[in-house]
């Protein structure tokens, strides 16, 4: 009998086979290549407000600065894109400048889509300009001085933007290329999974190392590090299911990542899912720090807090994630030997305590289990000891987190 | 796309063979996200403000879940839990809770005054003609169990949350489709009139019936967007 990997892969070179064969490069061809790509940039994130019509951009962008509102980019003539060119928009995605040679703000990911290929770009545009025009005026920007002041933007960009399309590594298969050219340039993973630093910028040598995104208080774990969610000891099917379907039988999406797959990349092919695995799978550095499991608390505080966790653990999350943390994957995460969990910031996992939370619903999976927000039923403490329990029990690797920290997120904001 | 459903209905049979266990595959299992704070049927829990969902019509429900996952409704908690689910996976978990039947908690008693339960009383039941208040009765039903598709029940809920409401749609932090009847009725209503309808809604004692009426019942007194003819 065929595997179910051999099934799958049957099917899919069959189906891509059959949509190659059709793919001339008629325009309807080159809109259709365009929108399907516009989903791999997750343009609609940003420039879709909720509610809004499509791409007429005014959703609120919250920083660290200021907020920004994004832009119309439908083919309105006065108030969208419909009077750029082709050229126009290659310059926009490739050096972050306006037709007049004005500076965007990074927040448009300009520093990933610098990588888009031309071609890529032009279909884009051949996209965006198929779909209906809509006339609403751009919001103006609401920052602080001196962030309003767009001449800052060069400083940045000095730092921190290196302009160049994606150089395919001859010595790598074409598909680990083409992963690396999803992952680096439209996904613009590295914006979240990248330190930001304190110009809000992230730098090539940390790019997908892990970081905090500012305002939203969630933590976009390590793609590289072992120890966060660098996947080098995952099988490339469940990275491949966590990427399509937002549930895998290591762990789920949820927060901004929940975002991501609803929107982008449930919609790629598995061939392009496929390669951003093989990808995301190289890029993975064996751990190097040692564990860390040198608690950050006294240790009869942390015993104490670790024994109330246990308790709060049996009465309120074992009937789903298991007495022994193994859960029922891939719909009720493990908690035991997950990554997620156990890497240094515990700020992802008190906010699920606090938060609950739905992955998302997508074609593979479009019924998700839930899990109940805790903020009104546990106490700080007890918030506290359940995620040091969960980081430490089953011979999970993490370090007790405190009260105060449980505390401090549960004002984080929820969308 | 119709492509990736085959191979996924390909795929999904041996997944579920392998795994050691799998959760109950039914709506009570994935709607635990919303049962501590709503009550495992539905029924509500002793949070004042956590309304009742059993029972309400299917069509109700759906409404306020797109509400809260497009933000026109707020509740911060249901908005991040409800952002990225599909609009059918709303429908069943909306059919899921119109189809619950637990009973009605005993009427609590009020402490509220016998005038202002009398003002509540009279304007759930005859309205007030003279500032161009319908009776509630008029569009939630002579029982108050609402009325398939849209409108709902009014038995069951605190005083508290019944407040709540009429001032959010007061304040037009609360819409519904237009034409908006409930904004209109709410805004016609003083903050003493809320206190008394609220009062008097959670005095009244479970009918035989509860189960919505169906639809076109009644004519309403004026039109309803969440209420199609
Ligand atoms: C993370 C949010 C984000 C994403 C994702 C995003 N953009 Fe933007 N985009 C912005 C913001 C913010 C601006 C405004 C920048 C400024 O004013 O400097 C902008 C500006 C633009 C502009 C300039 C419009 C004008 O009229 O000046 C274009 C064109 C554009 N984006 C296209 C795209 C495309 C195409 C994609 C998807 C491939 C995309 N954007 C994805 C945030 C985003
Ligand atoms: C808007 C910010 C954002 C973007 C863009 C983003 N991520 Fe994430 N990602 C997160 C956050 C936050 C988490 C932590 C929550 C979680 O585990 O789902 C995360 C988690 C992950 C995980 C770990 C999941 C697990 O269970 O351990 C992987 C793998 C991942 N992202 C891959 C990607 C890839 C690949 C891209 C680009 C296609 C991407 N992310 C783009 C924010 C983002
Ligand atoms: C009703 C079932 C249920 C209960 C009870 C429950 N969870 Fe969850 N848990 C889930 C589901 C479903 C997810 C995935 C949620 C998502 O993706 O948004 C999850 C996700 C998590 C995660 C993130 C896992 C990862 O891969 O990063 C943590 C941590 C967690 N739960 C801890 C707990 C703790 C601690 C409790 C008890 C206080 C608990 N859960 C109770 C169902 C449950
Ligand atoms: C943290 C507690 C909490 C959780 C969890 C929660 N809800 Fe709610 N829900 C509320 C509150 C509070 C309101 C009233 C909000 C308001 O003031 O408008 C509400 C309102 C509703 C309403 C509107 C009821 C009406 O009569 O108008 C529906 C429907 C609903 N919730 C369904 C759900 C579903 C389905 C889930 C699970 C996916 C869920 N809720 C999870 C607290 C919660
Ligand atoms: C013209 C018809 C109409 C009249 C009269 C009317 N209502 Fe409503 N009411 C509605 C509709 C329709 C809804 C559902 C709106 C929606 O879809 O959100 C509603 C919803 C409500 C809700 C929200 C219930 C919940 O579970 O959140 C309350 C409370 C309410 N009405 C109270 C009243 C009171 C009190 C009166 C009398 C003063 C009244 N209504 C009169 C049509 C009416």
């Amino acid at each position: 009998m065929l595997s179910r990997a051999q099934v799958l892969g049957l099917l899919f070179s069959l189906l891509a086979g059959c949509a190659y064969g059709q793919q001339q490069n008629s325009p309807s061809d080159i809109v259709k290549r365009g929108e399907y790509l516009a989903r791999a940039g997750d343009c609609i994130a940003c420039h879709t407000a909720p509610e809004g019509r499509i791409f007429a951009g005014g959703r609120a962008m919250p920083t660290p600065f200021g907020t920004l509102y994004s832009s119309n980019i439908t083919p309105d003539r006065d108030t969208g894109i419909g009077k750029w060119t082709t050229e126009d928009f290659y310059k926009a995605m490739h050096t972050g400048r306006f037709p007049d040679g004005g500076l965007m703000y990074p927040a448009m990911p300009f520093a990933s889509y610098t990588k888009v290929t031309q071609a890529d770009s032009a279909a884009i545009f051949a996209y965006l300009k198929s779909i209906a025009p809509v006339s609403q005026k751009n919001r103006e920007h609401d920052l602080r001085f001196p962030y309003s002041n767009r001449q800052l933007i060069l400083g940045w960009r000095t730092l921190f933007f290196s302009e160049g399309e994606y150089k395919p590594d001859p010595s790598k298969s074409a598909e680990w290329n083409r992963g690396a050219y999803l992952v680096e340039g439209l996904g613009h993973c590295g914006m979240c999974h990248s330190p930001i630093n304190a110009l809000g910028g992230t730098s090539q040598s940390d790019a997908f190392k892990g970081g905090l995104i500012p305002m939203q208080n969630w933590y976009a774990p390590s793609l590289t590090s072992n120890r966060e969610a660098g996947l080098g000891d995952w099988s490339l099917k469940d990275i491949a299911d966590l990427l399509k379907t937002g549930v895998s039988a290591r762990g789920v999406v949820y927060g901004p990542m929940a975002e991501v797959v609803h929107n982008s990349l449930q919609y790629l092919t598995d061939e392009d899912t496929n390669a951003m695995a093989v990808y995301l799978k190289s890029i993975a550095e064996p751990a190097s720090r040692p564990p860390t499991t040198s608690a950050t608390l006294p240790t009869t505080e942390s015993s104490l807090l670790v024994s109330l966790g246990k308790t709060v653990y049996d009465a309120r999350c074992a009937s789903c994630h298991g007495a022994q943390g193994e859960g029922k994957p891939p719909h009720w995460p493990p908690l035991a030997n997950n990554q997620s969990i156990e890497m240094e910031s515990a700020v992802n996992a008190i906010r699920m305590v606090l938060n609950g939370g739905y992955p998302p619903g997508t074609e593979g999976n479009p019924r998700p289990y839930g899990m109940p927000p805790f903020a009104g039923l546990l106490s700080d403490n007890e918030v506290a000891a359940v995620v040091s329990y969960i980081r430490t029990a089953w011979g999970n690797r993490g370090a007790p987190v405190s009260a105060r920290e449980a505390n401090e997120l549960r004002s984080a904001p929820l969308n | 796309m119709a492509w990736v459903g085959l191979a996924i209905s390909v795929q999904t049979f041996p997944v579920l063979a392998q795994t050691p266990g799998h959760p109950p595959d039914t709506m009570e299992a994935r709607v635990e996200a919303c049962t501590p704070c709503h009550g495992k049927q539905g029924e509500g829990t002793s949070d004042v403000y956590f309304p009742r969902l059993a029972g309400k019509p299917a069509g109700y429900l759906y409404n306020q879940l797109l509400a809260f996952k497009n933000g026109r409704r707020k509740y911060p908690p249901m908005n991040y839990l409800l952002e990225y689910l599909g609009d059918p996976y709303l429908q069943d978990m909306a059919e899921y809770f119109a189809e619950q039947r637990p009973p009605l908690p005993a009427p609590a008693p009020s402490d509220a005054s016998k005038e202002v339960l009398q003002q509540g009383q009279s304007l759930v039941s005859r309205g007030d003609p003279v500032r161009q208040i319908p009776a509630c009765g008029s569009c939630h039903g002579p029982g108050l169990t609402g009325m398939e598709p849209g409108i709902p029940g009014l038995l069951g809920l605190r005083p508290n949350y019944v407040s709540a409401q009429l001032g959010a749609w007061r304040y037009g932090t609360r819409t519904a489709k237009a034409p908006d009847c409930m904004q209109q009725v709410a805004a016609r209503l003083t903050e003493a009139d809320v206190t008394a309808v609220a009062a008097y809604l959670a005095t009244r004692p479970a009918p035989i019936v509860i189960a919505p009426a169906p639809k076109g019942a009644y004519v309403l007194p004026f039109a309803c967007g969440s209420e199609p003819d």
